[in-house]
């Protein structure tokens, strides 16, 4: 069967629609909040949540659960415990969820090497790491559109005040928000985020709907709501396309196998950023300058 | 005040130097000469281009126009005949250092390999921190120090090597008015016992000028150069600020202020300008 | 337990601690706990693309541990955290996508990713101890310089270091680590093998060399516990090195933050000011 006929079949393929649909709202969700992981500086907590949702998936793969719930259940209290822990001291931060990250990694070999014990599933490493998105059964998609659209309407509601406490912790204070409520919130939506991109393109991977098109829009856009949108097309657009790809991938070369849609995802979030780094020398703008000097790491 | 060294004893010469950073003229002519022994202020508000000028001398920044001549050409730069005390210099608390060991790191820290303990070595180390009043904290963690007790360290960090300058930059920034007076005095003594010429860099002239040989007035990327009384005069700093300023004596403290109305027609920050010195004291 | 296979695990093992440890007390004094964690991630691509094409894992490992800490080296220091971040997930994604190509079984990912000390061959232990020599050299070599131009910067450019040199330089040592380590505790432990035991050390001591041995110590103490346990109950020893790096870690804190008060306090005169406040950095 050539790529053509495979590409006339996609829109009648139940897994596909499931998919499309899926990747969507994991994509938009992810990139809205990842603005904000960008402009805060908090690439490296993203990626650990991520790491850690490899825990949750695992032990949800090893109960025979839904991997979604398992996802959200450790992102969620990994969240928690990291803003419990880090934020009235910024140095050592790196350390404190890095050591977090090796424990839960390390919990997660076990559960997926339990898992290869005793159920006859195979391919758990693969799926909880690195996604397949193909195989997500239909009937699990409502409540990953309930979380999607809680998460989405949460960072709106909340985007200019965490605008103005990335920008300056003090000044929101004396503005009169909660700082500390805020923050709190705001890390149970990147959990959420992280843990719809893990059900997509796999736990260690999710970093890539989150960080890839929000630096890249943060890059083109001239101001916040601007870079929320272009991240979120940016994001979408790769994901569906990525799609795509992957399905037609079966009529390419080494026949048999399909190319991860994880890969074209990541290929197509990575590419454009790498694009605007090529062309285009950013020249500080009220924006660009804030994000910077929230972003630089601890020395 | 150019000639009162021969070529061949001075340390650092700067000829009509100008320093270009990211396509923006920081330095613009900038003349000085650095002579043995001296204790020189490099005073001026911020953002007028002190640093750039000790970075310049260290080699740390490439110089556009003009020349840089370090100890009458005998020397290459960046040869660890300087010391240098940076500028905010924020250790991690939780850094494995001791104080000691920052103090030896000043002594060899270029060299390969492990430091091979040894009884002169320790003995040096406890005699350069004793000289700048540390020895107390000698086995304390360095970034659990408080900002004067780190300056001293650092100032210990830098001598160690037995340079014959030592530039600091903004040394007395965030120190409380105590501090500032035992690091001037600390700096006056090794002047005059080990004939080490100081470059020191300051917003604030006033704790300075019982000490200072000569003032490096620095603003907007222009130097004067001089005793104190020639440089800090209400015609020159008019002439290097570009619109005019006063200067003000009270109570032994020299005040640096714009005219009424210098806002309007000014380019440069006036509110950087228009006060020098602390009030009160 | 100590007999023939099972010797060069515990050889393996060790070498890889030592590595472990003293890569370790640098990467937590420079903060690169981030680099530490893309490295090895992107040295899982390599090895599978070694994997596809059938050459030995440990050429894929080495070429793209280096490929991944010159471009992290490269990088302007502002946009650090989103490069390595990208970097990091576009190896992994790389790596899935060799994987999908090739016919290798999920077991294979599996020890690449968690370890499988327990598959040290006797044969991989000369390149094991070859590159652990390597990195020693260069670590004791480099010392001081590495220790000045962590820890205060802009004072080691004054003194000659070149700062930015010593950056490639450890990120370079740090791929070589990656390399022999890797194979042993698998792309996703390495990383709290090198933090936890490090990070441990330095609350417990405020010597450099002695925090860098201690660091060594504890690493070495993870891994032997690990295997130990690990032999006896069947289950992985990546669990057992992630989860005891965060042990020690914990523990050392915990011990420190009983005596650290008392020496805070009291030990020096107040009057010499307040202590500086760190720089405002909105997080």
């Amino acid at each position: 069967m050539g790529w053509l006929s495979l590409l006339a079949s996609l829109p009648s393929n139940e897994a596909v629609r499931t998919a499309v649909l899926v990747g969507g709202i994991a994509a938009a969700t992810s990139s809205a909040v990842g603005v904000f992981a960008v402009i805060r500086g908090q690439s490296f907590a993203g990626h650990a949540l991520a790491d850690l949702a490899a825990t949750g998936g695992s032990g949800a793969f090893l109960l025979g659960v839904n991997q979604f719930w398992g996802f959200v259940a450790v992102a969620v209290g990994a969240a928690g415990f990291m803003e419990a822990a880090g934020v009235e001291r910024r140095r050592g931060r790196d350390v404190a969820t890095g050591i977090v990250q090796g424990a839960g990694l390390g919990l997660a070999a076990l559960f997926l090497y339990l898992a290869a014990q005793t159920t006859t599933r195979t391919g758990a490493t693969f799926t909880v790491l690195f996604g397949s998105m193909f195989t997500i059964d239909p009937s699990g998609i409502p409540p990953l559109l309930g979380a999607g659209s809680v998460a989405l309407s949460t960072i709106l509601v909340l985007s200019r005040v965490l605008l103005l406490s990335a920008l300056s912790p003090e000044l929101a204070t004396v503005r009169g928000v909660p700082v500390r409520a805020v923050s709190i919130s705001y890390l149970i939506v990147l959990a959420m985020s992280v843990a719809l991109s893990a059900v997509a393109i796999g736990a260690v991977l999710s970093t890539a709907l989150l960080v890839g098109p929000a630096a890249t829009a943060l890059r083109v856009a001239r101001g916040p709501i601007q870079a929320m949108a272009a991240a979120v097309a940016i994001a979408v657009g790769a994901t569906w396309l990525g799609i795509v790809l992957a399905y037609v991938s079966y009529a390419w070369p080494p026949l048999g196998h399909g190319w991860p849609v994880s890969f074209f995802v990541v290929t197509l979030v990575v590419l454009p950023y790498a694009l605007t780094h090529m062309f285009r020398r950013p020249r500080p703008r009220a924006l660009s300058t804030a994000q910077s000097s929230a972003s630089v790491p601890q020395p | 005040m150019a000639g009162a060294f021969t070529p061949a004893e001075e340390l650092v010469r700067l000829d009509q130097v100008s320093v270009r950073l990211d396509g923006r003229e920081v330095l613009r002519s900038v003349s000085l000469v650095i002579g043995p022994g001296e204790f020189i202020g490099l005073i001026g508000p911020n953002g007028a281009g002190k640093t750039t000028i000790i970075r310049a001398i260290l080699g740390l920044v490439p110089i556009s126009r003009g020349s840089l001549v370090i100890e009458g050409g005998t020397r290459r730069r960046r040869d660890r005949s300087f010391g240098y005390v940076p500028q905010k210099l924020v250790i991690d608390p939780d850094a494995p250092l001791r104080v000691r060991d920052v103090v030896s790191l000043g002594l060899d820290g270029h060299r390969l390999g492990f430091p091979l303990p040894s009884r002169a070595r320790r003995e040096l180390i406890r005699e350069t921190l004793a000289s700048v009043g540390a020895d107390r904290y000698a086995d304390a963690r360095i970034g659990e120090l408080s900002g004067g007790e780190q300056q001293r360290v650092l100032i210990a960090h830098a001598l160690i090597a037995r340079p014959r300058l030592l530039l600091l930059d903004e040394p007395l920034a965030n120190l409380d008015l105590r501090s500032e007076q035992s690091v001037v005095s600390l700096l006056a003594r090794l002047v005059r016992e080990q004939r080490i010429s100081v470059l020191i860099s300051a917003h604030d002239m006033n704790p300075l000028v019982p000490v200072m040989d000569r003032i490096v007035y620095v603003a907007g990327g222009r130097a004067a150069s001089g005793r104190a009384e020639e440089v800090v005069r209400s015609d020159v700093l008019t002439e290097l600020y570009g619109h005019h300023v006063d200067v003000i004596r009270v109570h032994d403290r020299i005040l640096v202020v714009a005219s009424p109305g210098v806002e309007e027609h000014t380019t440069t920050q006036p509110a950087e300008l228009s006060v020098i010195g602390r009030a009160g004291a | 337990m100590f007999t023939g296979l099972m010797t060069d695990t515990w050889i393996a093992a060790t070498i890889v601690a030592i590595i472990a440890g003293a890569v370790g007390f640098f990467t937590v004094l420079r903060g690169s706990a981030f680099a530490a964690h893309a490295i090895p991630n992107g040295a899982f691509a390599g090895a599978a693309g070694a994997w596809l094409i059938g050459l030995n894992p440990i050429i894929g490992l080495a070429t793209f541990a280096v490929g991944a800490s010159l471009a992290i080296a490269s990088s302007r220091r502002a946009r650090l955290d989103v490069v390595t971040a990208l970097a990091l997930v576009m190896m992994l994604g790389l790596g899935a996508f060799f994987f999908a190509l090739s016919n290798e079984y999920a077991s294979e990912i599996y020890s690449l990713l968690f370890g499988e000390v327990f598959g040290v061959a006797g044969s991989d232990l000369l390149p094991i101890a070859g590159l652990g020599l390597i990195t020693i050299a260069i670590l004791t070599l480099l010392f001081r310089p590495l220790l000045l131009s962590s820890s205060m910067p802009e004072v080691a450019e004054a003194s000659g270091v070149r700062s930015r040199w010593m950056n490639v330089v450890f990120l370079l040592v740090m791929a070589l680590a990656t390399t022999l380590t890797v194979p042993v505790v698998g792309t996703l432990l390495m990383f709290s093998l090198m933090i936890g035991p490090a990070a441990a050390a330095r609350s417990l001591t405020s010597r450099p060399l002695l925090a860098m041995a201690m660091s060594v110590g504890l690493a070495l103490l993870t891994v032997w516990a690990g295997i130990a346990i690990a032999y006896e109950s069947g289950w992985p020893l990546g669990f057992f090195v992630g989860t005891g790096g965060a042990l020690v870690y914990v523990a050392a804190r915990l011990w420190a933050g009983q005596r650290r008060p008392a020496r805070r306090g009291h030990r020096w005169p107040p009057h010499d000011g307040p202590r500086r406040e760190q720089p405002q950095t909105t997080s």
